[in-house]
């Protein structure tokens, strides 16, 4: 459905990510993982259209996206979730959502359908849909269902969810584990997951693709890359990695 | 579309104004609906402005899109023998090309704030240079005027200037479809879009709107809007000037009153343009008519109103940043929550 190759981004003379290539089926869940400055966020920012990759071609259901705009990129059928929550303040919960719908789609659908499409998506995520309701005083969670739910009304087939589970404690990260799950049940949306914490993550999804420096250093069963000495390496350093390759 | 029955009421009154004018200041009623008209039409002028200065698009150059609809239309009457009715839309036209050439490569290249404040400025110098550059057609920095069409009132010429009641009606349909336009903009999901991109222009591609296209949009509206009131503007006054309708001075003038009105709500601007004739009126007068003042300081107790004009604008807009009307809404809003 997805298809990255062999993608390169450069800032000046740094190169943030030097040859990333990985694909996505339909239906999947793929967890994009990496510890910090390993490159998932400029790759994931290079699919949404926030970056244009240096090098490298990204194709989504057989058509050329690299280099698109961010708007194209949700018109195509992409959406996707900001790191911290980004909601428009001045606008309700509903009509943040709302606006999703109407300009992610391209203004195919009509007023009502995208109303309804709003409140559809705030249900489905666990918010109220009173039209009242505004971002005021939502706490991390709250928001970053809203930021869930605005991504969702834009009808989009696969979800770029950017390390949603930053800020929330434990049961909140479940929660958020079991909702992404949860959406790709109900509405068969694939989604590519990027988070740095391993271990919520690694119950829910099918595939993990690691990045190290700005390179692929896994792609498989997330069982396999717990015990894999590369990325036990990235993640737990030389020495652990060594110790678990002696391990009988 | 539903009218509330307080809009009703008000327009009712609108309506009923010159008449009563009319009946109450018989001797002087020329005077009371000169300012009455000015005000509605700078009313227009300033709800244009303000139909993107509310979503963070402060321009700084609006002196030349009024000046366009002015100085195009004028000329267009004045050496091509062309009537405003086929003038004014030209005139539009050209106000909106200036206006994607200005805005298409500012917003594209994510000119923003203060920058795209200093860009505009640039173009409100640029028209007036233009305009005092050409004066062999356009009277200079003295300005000229559209010639006079049979007794002064025509639909051909578009002059309506000679007769104060078909003058101020003109000027009431012109404000109403401006108010019109701002309840259109208000109620449709560009609005949202924009709010969102005034807000944060990543996270609003993001949901698939196109920046660059949603601002290019009300760039257009709002200079089309002031064009046409500048162009009206014009007609009324019978005189178009640098300094009246096309200048730097002008832009400052539209900025002030509709943030002293409020930007965010519809009858802010209009609000704003009220509030600064009257004072500016009120204080030209009291200044002029003062007997002590002028035994103090001579003639040049003339140009204190607009010195007092100014500060008072400043002082307002640091302690009201919402405007006369925003501030009133928020009170009131808090005073019924309250109770």
């Amino acid at each position: 459905m997805l298809a990255v190759e062999g993608l390169v981004k450069m800032f000046g003379g740094f190169s943030a990510i030097s040859n990333v290539s990985f694909r996505v089926g339909k239906g999947e869940i793929l967890g994009l993982i990496g510890p910090n400055g390993s490159g998932k966020s400029t790759t994931f920012n290079c699919i949404a259209g926030l970056y244009v990759p240096t090098r490298g071609r990204i194709s989504f259901e057989g058509h050329d996206i690299t280099g698109k705009p961010a708007n194209a990129i949700c018109h195509a059928g992409i959406g996707r979730t900001f790191q911290i929550p980004r909601p428009f303040h001045k606008l309700t919960v509903l009509e943040n959502v709302a606006l999703a719908a109407w300009f992610g789609q391209n203004r195919t659908v009509n007023r009502e359908q995208c109303w309804r499409q709003a409140a559809e998506a705030l249900e489905l995520v666990g918010l109220p849909t009173t039209p009242e309701t505004t971002t005021e005083g939502m706490g991390a969670a709250a928001l970053k269902k809203l930021e869930l739910a605005r991504a969702l009304a834009s009808q989009p087939k696969l979800l770029l969810a950017d390390e949603s589970l930053n800020g929330l404690d434990p049961s909140e990260m479940n929660q958020a584990a079991d909702m992404l799950e949860m959406i790709r049940r109900e509405r068969g949306i694939t989604i590519v997951w990027v988070e740095h914490i391993m271990g919520v993550l690694m119950r829910v999804v099918d595939r993990v693709v690691v990045l190290d420096h700005g390179e692929v250093i896994y792609d498989g069963d997330p069982h396999g890359a717990q015990s894999n000495s590369a990325v036990i390496e990235v993640y737990l350093g030389r020495e652990a990695a060594k110790r678990e390759e002696a391990r009988p | 579309m539903k009218l509330n029955p307080a809009y009703a009421v008000g327009l009712a009154a609108l309506v009923a104004l010159p008449f009563a004018i009319r009946a109450v200041f018989p001797g002087s009623e020329k005077y009371y609906l000169h300012i009455v008209i000015q005000m509605l039409l700078w009313a227009q002028i300033y709800t244009g402005w303000a139909l993107m200065g509310r979503f963070g698009l402060t321009s700084l150059g609006h002196g030349a899109f009024t000046g366009i609809g002015a100085y195009v239309t004028v000329m267009l009457w004045n050496f091509a023998g062309l009537t405003p009715l086929i003038g004014i839309p030209v005139a539009i036209v050209v106000a909106v090309a200036l206006a994607l050439l200005i805005g298409y490569p500012s917003f594209l290249q994510r000119i923003r704030g203060h920058y795209f404040a200093l860009l505009t400025l640039a173009m409100v110098e640029f028209v007036r240079l233009c305009i005092v550059g050409l004066r062999d057609f356009t009277g200079g920095s003295l300005g000229t005027q559209p010639a006079r069409y049979g007794d002064g009132i025509s639909f051909y010429a578009v002059q309506f200037e000679a007769d104060r009641m078909i003058a101020y009606f003109v000027a009431l349909a012109v404000w109403l479809a401006g108010i019109l336009v701002w309840v259109r903009v208000d109620r449709s999901m560009d609005r949202f879009a924009l709010e969102a991109l005034g807000q944060d222009e990543e996270a609003a591609a993001a949901v698939g709107i196109n920046v660059t296209r949603e601002k290019l949009k009300i760039t257009a509206l709002s200079a089309a809007m002031c064009a046409f009131g500048g162009a009206i503007f014009a007609q009324y006054q019978m005189y178009i000037g640098p300094d009246t309708i096309a200048g730097f001075g002008v832009s400052l003038n539209i900025v002030f009153g509709a943030v002293a009105g409020g930007i965010g709500v519809m009858l802010g601007p209009t609000i704003g343009a009220l509030f600064t004739q009257l004072l500016s009126e009120g204080l030209r007068m009291f200044f002029q008519g003062s007997v002590t003042l002028n035994a103090m300081f001579g003639s040049r107790v003339l140009s204190l109103d607009t010195l007092i004009y100014g500060v008072l604008l400043v002082l307002f807009i640091i302690h009201m940043p919402r405007g006369i009307v925003g501030t009133a809404m928020e009170y009131w809003r808090k005073h019924k929550r309250g109770s």
